[in-house]
């Protein structure tokens, strides 16, 4: 373990108890902590196991997920400026889902939600690689993004509107913005599988992510087997963005911020940066949902929000710097 | 046995043939210099012979398992490509991903190789830059220095001394021929028509997608083949030094033969 | 007022309003010509739209046979309707000023909440529009009652009713406090403070409100594990809308069904949103749960 996964953990472990103690019930930390390893105290218990502890889980998942998928993204296209959020794949990830709610499909059986969520992710990442090509030029990764995003986000909101329930003609800013608010160990259940699946992907390309470096080219004579590296990364991206999209919503910035934080950390090493951003992510996406509790605590203000308004900036800074390339 | 074997190998892109039956062996020790002028075929030849491209015929590389090719040939392709800040020896290291299994860490015998690979190619003082910030000249070497890492008994390059400097030109065509006396093979497409009679033990002469000629450089560099393939007269002299080749005139298309 | 709102309940009755077009046009000629009349004096109205769901019931109720001719389109909708089938009975509208208007109405029965533009635009088209307030305690039923009686001139209709829901209303009304500690939960963690009909309701069963516990005079957002950790007794909440939506999924928590074992959580029905004598049945229903969980 290198000193900077060791540092990451330390950070994640440290934000996953602060989110256990963030709250509006109040009690004390001693007595937070004490109910959840002991169960005494049936409602504090029943807070903290049943209502605090699937959120906390479910954004350590949720983050490591989209850290992940933006790092490999990258990496694979070549371009810092590739993320789940921004090139389409979480808005057809979650017009998926909705879809599958709506039509009644993902009360037919538990796993339609996320099966469909990822088939949603799947095409759009298919999408934006047939359409950028093997060296994903910038330009046309984010007009691609630009373009499935736009769809999809239409396609959401009409879908929402026809809706007969009255609530998801409200929900679009859930879908598109994302909420850990309120989520259980039944959202866990139905994320995790397909998410440890995509993380097994994702480390899989580990090595053709590093080759990649090189371009495709020198990759494919260094003997790495390029068409097996392009399904393990547009499976993996599917399948972590999809779980986490199918329970969570939408959360940009992610996939864009963490890399990009933690590439200097690995000395810009792709294959170093999946592990590390799977972390980072994991830390950024707790303590964005610790924000949302302490800023306005009765709002539900949405996690996309949050990330936001430090991805945005970032992504501004992202293009200034690679202007030339654009150009 | 031959180090590579090539049976009347051609290339299709679209409708068009652009390598045309090309067969040829190459042998341990060689130093070969793939010629041709632009659009003769010389990069299709290359990435067919390293099955990186869909092709006829049979090359002894591009029907081994990847891996086995990687520990058999190296490759540095025309387009030099660096995706991101990392440090030099990091990138020369990624020549030795054929040699490590999965999931492990680089051994001993692995950072010899990298150290060796800059040694040659001079860049022990760059090791710890990132190869983005480098000049394109020393990208160039950074590159090579990763293709010779990969420490195969096979070396193809691609206009591996384009854009390098005089010096850096020489010193490359010297590590080249250095590694061709330790008996590594070497195939270098180059448009130095100097450089490739001076340092090269053999050539091969492409000519719209043809085998146009393959032998010792004096055996290659006629005044026939020079006006034929080239269109060019140049000054060619056996001197104490070697072979001297200087380009002269373009000749006017009633000149050709 | 409403926690149930279905803004596109009533789509399946379109056909209503489209069978109506060809009659309405000759209406619309009438109505012009005699617009000056109908707003020279406040007369005994005859032709009585009501866009909102409570004045659709409190319409329904006191009208004149003929008096009323259009309700709300939600009137139709079993989920916020306790007079769904009464409602079958009347051509339905959705609220809009055109569609109002075309029907030549001489007067126009909205809430106090409707939608003010429509308002305002009704009234610059020289209609006589009645907004009716919100009920938030039960003296105020009949306040009503009266109000619409007195504007549909059906005083004696409106004075009846009064007598039947006050006499019936005295034998609901629990006499001992008592029964489990309560609360209002419905999707988005909404739940009702003090000032609403809803308390009104339970406090006339005798049963203990927690809203009064905690000091909440207004609805809002109470965050599940603060309800969690407030223990109530038993939860009322709303059944939940065909098709899925995120916010009524906080009502199917684990977290919330522990806290609903054994008796599971009271659905409360049409019965509970409009301040009119159908307030009787939610507090007899009421009083029967807080004998079965006694």
């Amino acid at each position: 373990m290198t000193r900077l996964t060791g540092v990451l953990l330390a950070i994640v472990g440290g934000l996953a108890v602060l989110s256990l103690l963030v709250g509006p019930a109040g009690f004390g930390p001693g007595q937070a902590l004490g109910a959840l390893v002991t169960g005494r105290g049936e409602a504090v218990t029943l807070v903290m196991r049943e209502i605090r502890l699937p959120r906390t889980i479910l954004a350590i998942l949720v983050g490591a997920s989209l850290g992940m998928s933006g790092a490999a993204l990258q990496g694979y296209l070549r371009n810092p400026l590739a993320e789940p959020g921004l090139i389409g794949i979480s808005s057809s990830a979650a017009l998926a889902a909705v879809v599958a709610l709506q039509t009644g499909l993902a009360s037919a059986f538990a796993l339609a939600l996320p099966l469909s969520a990822l088939t949603g992710a799947f095409f759009a990442v298919g999408l934006v690689f047939a359409l950028a090509g093997p060296r994903g030029g910038s330009l046309i990764v984010i007009l691609a993004g630009i373009a499935i995003s736009a769809l999809a986000t239409a396609l959401l909101s009409l879908t929402l509107n026809l809706s007969p329930n009255p609530f998801a003609v409200s929900e679009t800013v859930f879908w598109l913005m994302g909420s850990l608010a309120d989520r259980s160990f039944a959202h866990v259940g139905l994320a995790l599988p397909f998410m440890a699946a995509g993380w097994l992907c994702l480390a899989l390309t580990k090595r053709g992510l590093d080759a990649l470096t090189l371009g495709e080219d020198a990759a494919g004579a260094l003997g790495l087997p390029l068409a097996r590296l392009r399904v393990l990364v547009i499976g993996g991206t599917a399948l972590c963005v999809g779980a986490a999209t199918a329970v969570a919503g939408a959360i940009g910035f992610v996939g864009l911020v963490v890399p990009h934080i933690l590439r200097p950390f690995v000395q810009s090493r792709p294959g170093a940066l999946l592990l590390a951003s799977a972390l980072g992510g994991a830390a950024i996406v707790l303590a964005a949902d610790i924000a949302v509790r302490l800023v306005l605590p009765d709002r539900d203000l949405k996690l996309g929000v949050v990330m936001a308004f430090v991805g945005a900036p970032l992504f501004l800074h992202l293009i200034w710097k690679t202007r030339a390339a654009l150009a | 046995m031959s180090v590579l074997s090539l049976s009347d190998l051609s290339v299709s892109r679209g409708r068009r043939e652009v390598v045309r039956k090309v067969s040829f062996n190459a042998e341990a020790g060689e130093f070969i210099g793939l010629l041709g002028p632009n659009g003769a075929g010389k990069t299709s030849l290359f990435r067919a012979v390293l099955g990186l491209l869909p092709h006829r015929g049979q090359s002894s590389l591009s029907s081994m398992a990847a891996r086995d090719r990687a520990l058999h040939a190296a490759w540095a392709p025309q387009a030099r490509e660096i995706a991101w800040p990392i440090a030099v020896e990091t990138l020369v290291m990624l020549g030795r991903l054929p040699h490590l299994a999965a999931g492990a860490h680089p051994s001993v015998r692995d950072h010899e190789a990298v150290a060796d690979a800059l040694a040659r190619m001079e860049l022990e003082a760059l090791a710890k830059r990132p190869a983005t910030g480098l000049s394109g000249g020393e990208q160039a070497r950074a590159l090579l220095a990763r293709v010779l890492a990969q420490d195969t008994p096979l070396i193809l390059a691609d206009e591996p001394i384009a854009g390098l400097d005089p010096a850096h030109q020489i010193s490359t065509m010297v590590a080249f021929r250095d590694l061709a006396a330790e008996g590594r093979t070497l195939i270098v497409s180059l448009h130095d028509l100097g450089l490739a009679a001076r340092y090269c033990t053999r050539m091969i002469v492409l000519s719209d997608g043809e085998l146009a000629a393959d032998g010792t450089p004096d055996q290659v560099l006629t005044s026939d083949i020079l006006a034929r393939v080239f269109g060019i007269r140049a000054y060619v002299a056996e001197t104490e030094h070697g072979l001297v080749v200087q380009p002269e005139a373009v000749l006017s298309p009633v000149e050709r033969p | 007022m409403t926690t149930k709102q279905r803004p596109d309940a009533g789509k399946s009755h379109g056909r209503s309003t489209s069978a109506f077009a060809p009659k309405c046009t000759a209406l619309w000629l009438a109505a012009l010509l005699s617009l000056g009349v109908t707003l020279a004096e406040a007369e005994t109205p005859t032709r009585v739209v009501s866009m909102n769901l409570c004045t659709d019931q409190l319409a329904m109720m006191l009208a004149a046979p003929g008096q009323l001719i259009s309700v709300s389109s939600i009137a139709h909708d079993p989920f916020t309707s306790p007079m769904h089938i009464e409602a079958q009975a009347y051509p339905t509208n959705y609220g809009s000023a055109e569609e109002i208007f075309l029907l030549a109405p001489d007067l126009v029965l909205a809430g106090s909440y409707s939608n003010p533009t429509t308002i305002a635009m009704l009234r610059r088209l020289r209609l006589r529009v009645e907004q009716i307030d919100l009920v938030e305690d039960l003296s105020q039923v009949a306040t009503r009652l009266r109000e619409v009686g007195e504007i549909l001139d059906r005083t004696a209709e409106a004075e009846a009713a009064v007598d039947v829901f006050e006499a019936r209303l005295e034998e609901l009304r629990a006499p001992v406090p008592g029964g489990p500690l309560t609360a209002f939960y419905y999707p988005n963690g909404y739940t009702l403070g003090t000032e609403t009909l809803s308390h009104e309701i339970l406090s006339a069963a005798g049963i203990p409100h927690l809203a009064e516990r905690l000091g909440r005079a207004f609805s809002g957002r109470l965050a599940l594990e603060e309800l969690v950790m407030a223990d109530p007794a038993m939860i009322i909440t709303s059944d939940p809308y065909p098709a899925a939506s995120r916010s009524e999924e906080i009502l199917r928590h684990p977290a919330m069904r522990r806290l609903t074992e054994p008796h599971g959580a009271f659905v409360a029905g049409n019965e509970w949103i409009c301040g009119t004598p159908h307030v009787l049945a939610a507090l007899e229903e009421l009083a029967h749960e807080r004998a079965a969980r006694q």
